[in-house]
C-alpha cells in the first residue's frame, strides 16, 4: 500500500467531478438527449473498442514497467502472475478466481524468491 | 397489491446470484481505497457517488501515480463511457417511468441492472418494469455500498507488505480480457498496451490517454477493413 496521504480536497474534487461526469453518461440518453432515439451504429463500434483499450492499457505499464524500465523476464513476479490471471480470466470470465488465482501466484512467487 | 410484490420478489431474485459478485468486488474497492490513503468515509461516499467499480479502480491507480486531478477524472469517464450505450438501449423503458423515479433510476444503472433490467423488461408492463428495476437494484446497492465500507475498515489493518495493491492491476485484468471478443477488440486491446508501455514516462499520465485513443482507431481500422 502507498504511504503518502493523497490530499484529502483532491480526492473530494475527483469524487464528486466524477460522479457528476458518471451520472450524466447514464442519463445522457434517457435525460438528456431525449430525441435522439438511439447511438448512431459508427459510434456504438468505437465505444464498444474503448473497454478493451482503456483497461489494457492500465494493465499493462502496471506489470511490465518495473522502476521506470520495460521488465519481460520470469524474475518479474507481477508479470507472471498477471499472466496467469489473464488465463483464468479467460477461461472463466469471473473476477474472484481472477484476483484469486492471481494474488496466489504473486505470493508464491514472491515467498520462493 | 400482488402484482408489486412480484415484480420486487423477482428482481430480487434475480440480482441476489449476483451479490456473490457484488458484495467482494465492493470490499476491494474499498481495500484499494484506503491503500492508496482514502479514509473509510472517503471511500464509502465514492462508491454511493460513482457506483462504478472499475473507474474507481482506475481513479486509485492514477492517485497513487500523483496524477492531476483533471486527467484522475478524465479516465474515469472514459472507462464509464460505455454506460452511454446503456442509456441508449434502456432510454424507451425509462421515459415510460414519471419523472421522478427516473433519476434514482439513472444513477444505478449499472452493468449488473442493465443487464437484468434489458432482458427482463416488457414494454407493456411498465409498472412491472418499475418494480423489478427496484427490487434488482436496492440489493446491489446494499451490497455494494457495504461491501465497500467493510473493506475499507478492514484494509486499514492490513500491512502494505502483502502487496495487496497488486489487486488493482489483476482486477483490470479480469475486466479487461472479457471484452476482447473478435479480432478488433483484440487488436485495440495489443495496440493499447504497446502505446501504454512506450508513453509510460509521458508526463500527467497522459500515456493512458494517448493509449486509449490509439487502441480505439486500431480497432476501427480492422473493423473498416472487415467491412
Amino acid at each position: 500500500m502507498a504511504e503518502t496521504a493523497v490530499s484529502p480536497t483532491l480526492v473530494w474534487l475527483v469524487i464528486v467531478a466524477a460522479a457528476v461526469g458518471t451520472l450524466a453518461l447514464r442519463a445522457s440518453f434517457v435525460v438528456l438527449f431525449r430525441r435522439v432515439e438511439t447511438v448512431p451504429p459508427r459510434v456504438e463500434r468505437a465505444l464498444s473498442y474503448v473497454p478493451p483499450a482503456v483497461l489494457t492499457a492500465l494493465v499493462v505499464p502496471a506489470v511490465v514497467v518495473v522502476d521506470g524500465s520495460i521488465a519481460v523476464s520470469p524474475g518479474n513476479e507481477r508479470l507472471l502472475a498477471a499472466a496467469v490471471a489473464a488465463l483464468v480470466a479467460w477461461r472463466t470470465e469471473r473476477v474472484l478466481p481472477t484476483l484469486g488465482v492471481g494474488m496466489a501466484v504473486f505470493w508464491g512467487l514472491r515467498f520462493l524468491a | 397489491m400482488e402484482d408489486t410484490q412480484s415484480g420486487v420478489r423477482a428482481g430480487a431474485r434475480d440480482m441476489v446470484p449476483l451479490l456473490s459478485g457484488a458484495i467482494p468486488f465492493g470490499m476491494l474497492v474499498g481495500v484499494a481505497a484506503v491503500g492508496v490513503g482514502f479514509t473509510s468515509v472517503q471511500a464509502t461516499v465514492m462508491s454511493i457517488l460513482l457506483f462504478a467499480g472499475a473507474s474507481q479502480f482506475a481513479a486509485f491507480d492514477l492517485l497513487a501515480r500523483d496524477a492531476p486531478a483533471a486527467v484522475v477524472v478524465a479516465t474515469v469517464l472514459v472507462v464509464n463511457v460505455r454506460m452511454t450505450m446503456y442509456s441508449a438501449s434502456i432510454a424507451p423503458y425509462f421515459r415510460q417511468f414519471s419523472p421522478r423515479w427516473r433519476w434514482p433510476f439513472v444513477y444505478i444503472l449499472t452493468d449488473y441492472i442493465y443487464a437484468l433490467a434489458i432482458t427482463e423488461f416488457d414494454e407493456s408492463h411498465p409498472d412491472y418494469n418499475r418494480r423489478y428495476y427496484l427490487g434488482a437494484a436496492i440489493p446491489l446497492w446494499i451490497a455494494y455500498v457495504g461491501g465497500t465500507a467493510a473493506g475499507a475498515v478492514l484494509g486499514a489493518r492490513i500491512p502494505s507488505s502483502w502487496g495487496l495493491d497488486f489487486v488493482i492491476p489483476l482486477a483490470f485484468v479480469a475486466l479487461a480480457v472479457p471484452t476482447i471478443e473478435n479480432r478488433a477488440s483484440l487488436l485495440a486491446a495489443v495496440a493499447a498496451g504497446v502505446v501504454a508501455v512506450a508513453g509510460a514516462g509521458l508526463p500527467f499520465n497522459l500515456g493512458l490517454v494517448v493509449a486509449a485513443v490509439a487502441g480505439v482507431a486500431a480497432g476501427l481500422v480492422v473493423d473498416w477493413g472487415a467491412a
